[in-house]
């Protein structure tokens, strides 16, 4: 009698009138929209529009131009690239680590602090991450001073810890958190009966990764990938600690064309960067979100 | 699973777990080995730098600030979110995608863009609502809406929204207390895992911060990190310890929490 | 929040009463007092009542908004500290890693926006717009060149360029000329202490770069050009030097200037100074008082005092010539211990003019980002 799907049930609790049923559930969304209207969708309208005006307020093209010289072309490539590794070497490294974790104990104290170190880190950046590196495997760093001391002298010829790999490397220490995090929930959705069955049919470890496990999750990996992507091209507070002189990157080369001298800022050209980055990312979000809606189907 | 494969298993296991405990160990050794340095190259290890926190006035105040605006926007993170994704998922299902898309967008602006569009709204906010560092939480909700909608999506899912909201309201509940004595006390996981992914989020956000001209935690770490790398080391070394115990003793209790909650079929 | 309003509120009934009875105290025979609208364009302390008026309107404003003043440059620690406790304003130093320019795009409108700011030259000059003219008791004492006719910017202490440096850190423990840093033995050591694009003393930097190695005062190309074969080399590290990178090992080789470098004695022992004989390079910073300060007696009152005796001495202490240095001198009231502390400069300085900064600060914005990237 009170099974959902009882039509008594189902229309017990809505109001009775249909027309302002209507407008009354709106209204319940209504906070959120405004909340968000002004604090993301204005500033991101003004970044749009920006874009497209000069300085004295005429719609141009010339800040698009702009990006395509060679120097902002290779801060692209800069940033594309670091984010490309970081997000590639992050996703197999914090796969392998989740898969190390998901296999324990799901109640146990190594799964629980590794999720809660993840949190953690997979937000850890800035100043206090630039700091760690630096006493890490910087030139003063004990690693660095250890191997050193050792034989291994990791820099060689070059220093190439303010370079792409370095940053790479740094990227690294919170993608694979951030991996772990969100590729976690797909390792756990993969069910123990899965497993027994390829062996029951006569399949190895390899036949169950291969024919099984492995398409079940690949859209999942792939999906968390891009979102490391994203995340590895959007940040900046970790660059603009570590090379804070200026390097070719699009998020540093963003904040000096705002930052800069009045005569030389060209706001409209820091926009148009702006907006090219929300595209890229907004492309790549995009394709993540489709493949999250297919993991979900097997993997809830 | 056969006895070879569970012992491959098992070293498999143990090996991933020691160079990636390394990995992520090595760099906060390192902050904490920098942050007990004596003065000179070979004075002996020494807390100073851990005691000097307190008594640098810059610092407790950035510690006070962030914490403050950790929980504000952890509340009002809260108190916008969770009402409006059960009011979504309750009667408006078709705009769940347009609220999902709004709540990832925040990941695909990058903050140093933002800010650029946040200026002059500050300015607004600043002579108009309030010129105090906590308005940073308006941003800082935005910033933090894709990682706490996931959260709570992943809690809402969980439990069986519909049977109980209409449970509640045919029993002449009222929404607010359907919000606050069924729904909430059904998902504290989920609630907890939001709010401490806010949290953390906040207390390591240097960039909105600083390019708006507000000192939170960050902001003044770099800040000391100037003439005091010691101090400023000790205390981004003590936010991450903290942020990892918080979250450690949260997962505990919400997972005690968790055992309690009800399940759809279970006898009582 | 709404008790923060409810403090905020008695609070400013507290300062109305305080400024009422300071105007009612000082009535009578003074000229106008010093109240919230007279400050905000006084152009001297008597056009304000006098030093005692604007002394109790800027304490009843209590608070300062400073930036970009890092307590180890130039013994703005001791400069804050004192004046804090003197007149007890409280003193909010906003982003200390700020660079000049960084400096006036915090002029924001806000409360939080900077009362004045201490600028290179080519940022005093281009930004004279948002500043208010203000004359300091002592303004006669600052040579006719160091400052702006109505009082927009005027100078306020200097010093010279130099590469400091760890011997430790270089080959042969020493640095004898600025091509030897071209050598292989400095490998991602070599830095500047701010970016030139935006901070006067990385600019600076630059400059004595160009002048040492062929150039002249204006054409930097020569500097642009030496960075960039740093760079080619690895030896030049993407990182403003700071205390905190020097103590760490970051930066061994550090353009900056000489009152600067002598701090980071505390922290890496035997640290040395190179300036090249050839490129003396000399640099004031000015000060300004932003025109939209949020709080303007207390601006003015930190004008009063970085000019007064006591505030140039406490530069001088911290290693930097101040403006009134001459004047001071003559009148026997510079801080001789400190005076004689200063580095010995052996060989003629040259000093850019305005426009020779001008110039090249436009010459580095164009080229710099892509001669070191």
């Amino acid at each position: 009698m009170i099974a959902a799907g009882n039509p008594a049930v189902d229309n017990a609790a809505r109001p009775l009138t249909g027309g302002r049923r209507f407008s009354l559930s709106w209204l319940g969304a209504a906070p959120f929209f405004a909340y968000v209207g002004l604090f993301l969708l204005l500033p991101t309208a003004i970044i749009v529009i920006g874009s497209f005006r000069t300085l004295d307020g005429s719609v141009t093209l010339s800040n698009f131009s702009g990006i395509a010289k060679p120097f902002m072309a290779r801060a692209f490539t800069n940033s594309l690239g670091v984010s490309v590794v970081s997000a590639v070497g992050g996703a197999v490294l914090g796969a392998i680590l989740a898969y190390a974790v998901v296999t324990g104990n799901p109640d146990g104290l190594l799964r629980r602090s590794i999720m809660s170190a993840s949190g953690v880190l997979a937000q850890f950046g800035g100043v206090a991450l630039a700091f760690a590196f630096i006493a890490t495997i910087g030139t003063t760093g004990f690693v660095y001073v250890f191997l050193k001391s050792h034989g291994l002298d990791i820099y060689g010829n070059t220093v190439w810890f303010y370079d792409p790999p370095g940053i790479t490397l740094i990227y690294l220490y919170f993608q694979i958190p951030l991996m772990v995090l969100v590729f976690l929930p797909a390792l756990d959705g993969i069910r123990p009966q899965w497993r027994e069955a390829t062996e029951s049919l006569g399949g190895s470890t390899w036949h169950y990764w291969r024919y099984v496990a492995g398409p079940l999750l690949a859209p999942a990996f792939l999906g968390c990938t891009l979102l490391l992507f994203a995340n590895a091209f959007s940040a900046y507070a970790t660059l603009s600690a570590l090379l804070t002189n200026g390097s070719n990157y699009v998020p540093l080369q963003i904040q000096a064309l705002l930052t800069g001298e009045t005569q030389q800022s060209q706001p409209g050209l820091a926009q148009a960067l702006a907006v090219t980055m929300v595209m890229i990312v907004v492309v790549v979000m995009s394709l993540y979100t489709m493949l999250q809606r297919r993991t979900s189907k097997w993997l809830r | 699973m056969n006895r070879s494969q569970r012992l491959k298993l098992g070293i498999f296991r143990v090996v991933v777990l020691l160079l990636m405990g390394a990995f992520f160990l090595m760099p906060i050794g390192a902050m904490l080995e920098f942050s007990t340095r004596g003065n000179e190259v070979t004075s002996p290890r020494t807390l100073d730098a851990w005691v000097r926190i307190a008594q640098t006035p810059g610092l407790v105040k950035g510690i006070y600030t962030s914490l403050e605006l950790a929980v504000i926007t952890s509340l009002g993170m809260l108190a916008l979110l969770l009402p409006t994704m059960v009011w979504v998922r309750l009667r408006l299902p078709r705009i769940s995608r347009i609220v999902e898309f709004i709540c990832l967008l925040p990941l695909t602006v990058p903050a140093i863009a933002l800010v650029v569009g946040l200026k002059p709204l500050y300015i607004w906010v600043n002579i108009n609502i309030t010129p105090s560092v906590l308005a940073l939480a308006f941003a800082y909700l935005v910033l933090v809406l894709p990682y706490s909608y996931r959260a709570l999506d992943a809690g809402l899912a969980a439990i069986d929204l519909k049977t109980l909201s209409e449970a509640a309201r045919s029993l002449g509940a009222g929404w607010g207390t359907v919000m606050l004595r069924i729904i909430i006390p059904n998902m504290p996981s989920a609630i907890l895992n939001a709010s401490l992914l806010s949290v953390a989020l906040v207390l390591g956000e240097y960039t909105v911060a600083n390019l708006l001209n507000f000192q939170n935690l960050q902001v003044e770490i770099a800040y000391v990190g100037l003439t005091d790398a010691n101090t400023s080391t000790a205390v981004a070394v003590g936010a991450l310890l903290l942020a990892f115990v918080l979250l450690m003793v949260l997962a505990l209790v919400g997972g005690r929490l968790q055992q309690q909650h009800y399940v759809p079929g279970q006898r009582a | 929040m709404s008790w923060r309003y409810q403090i905020r509120g008695l609070g400013v009934a507290v300062a109305t009463l305080l400024l009422v009875a300071a105007c009612g105290s000082t009535g009578g025979g003074g000229s106008a007092s010093c109240s919230e609208s007279t400050a905000k364009t006084a152009t001297s302390a008597t056009a304000c009542g006098g030093m005692d008026a604007l002394v109790t309107a800027a304490k009843a404003e209590g608070q300062l908004n400073v930036i970009a003043l890092p307590p180890d440059w130039a013994n703005y620690g001791a400069i804050i500290t004192a004046f804090q406790s003197k007149y007890g304003i409280t003193v909010n130093s906003a982003n200390p890693n700020g660079s000049s320019q960084d400096e006036v795009n915090a002029f924001d409108g806000t409360s939080n926006a900077p009362d004045v700011v201490d600028v290179g030259q080519s940022v005093a000059l281009a930004n004279t717009a948002k500043f208010t003219p203000y004359q300091v008791a002592t303004w006669s004492d600052i040579p006719a060149g160091a400052k702006e006719s109505t009082g927009l910017w005027f100078n306020d202490y200097g010093g010279y360029m130099g590469i400091g440096y760890n011997p430790a850190k270089v080959p042969g423990g020493v640095i004898n000329s600025i091509q030897d840093l071209l050598g292989s033995g400095f490998k991602s050591e070599v830095a500047l202490a701010g970016d030139p694009t935006k901070s006067n003393q990385g600019l600076n930097g630059v400059i004595m770069a160009a002048v040492a190695n062929g150039g002249s005062l204006d054409d930097v190309s020569a500097g642009v050009n030496f960075f960039h074969q740093l760079k080619q080399k690895g030896n030049y590290v993407p990182v403003v030097g700071t205390d905190a990178t020097v103590k760490a090992g970051q930066t061994p080789v550090l353009f900056e200037w000489d009152y600067l470098s002598t701090s980071h004695g505390k922290s890496v022992p035997n640290w040395k100074i190179f300036v090249p004989s050839t490129a003396i390079i000399g640099g004031y910073y000015s000060q300004a008082i932003n025109k939209a300060a949020p709080h303007p007696a207390a601006a003015r009152l930190w004008e009063e005092y970085l000019f007064s005796n006591e505030g140039q001495n406490l530069w001088l202490k911290g290693g930097a010539r101040p403006v009134r240095m001459a004047a001071m001198t003559t009148a026997g009231a510079v801080d001789s211990a400190a005076a004689a502390a200063l580095p010995a400069v052996k060989g003629t300085p040259q000093v850019p003019s305005g426009d020779q900064t001008t110039k090249a600060s436009q010459y580095v914005i164009a080229n710099w980002s892509a001669a070191v990237s």
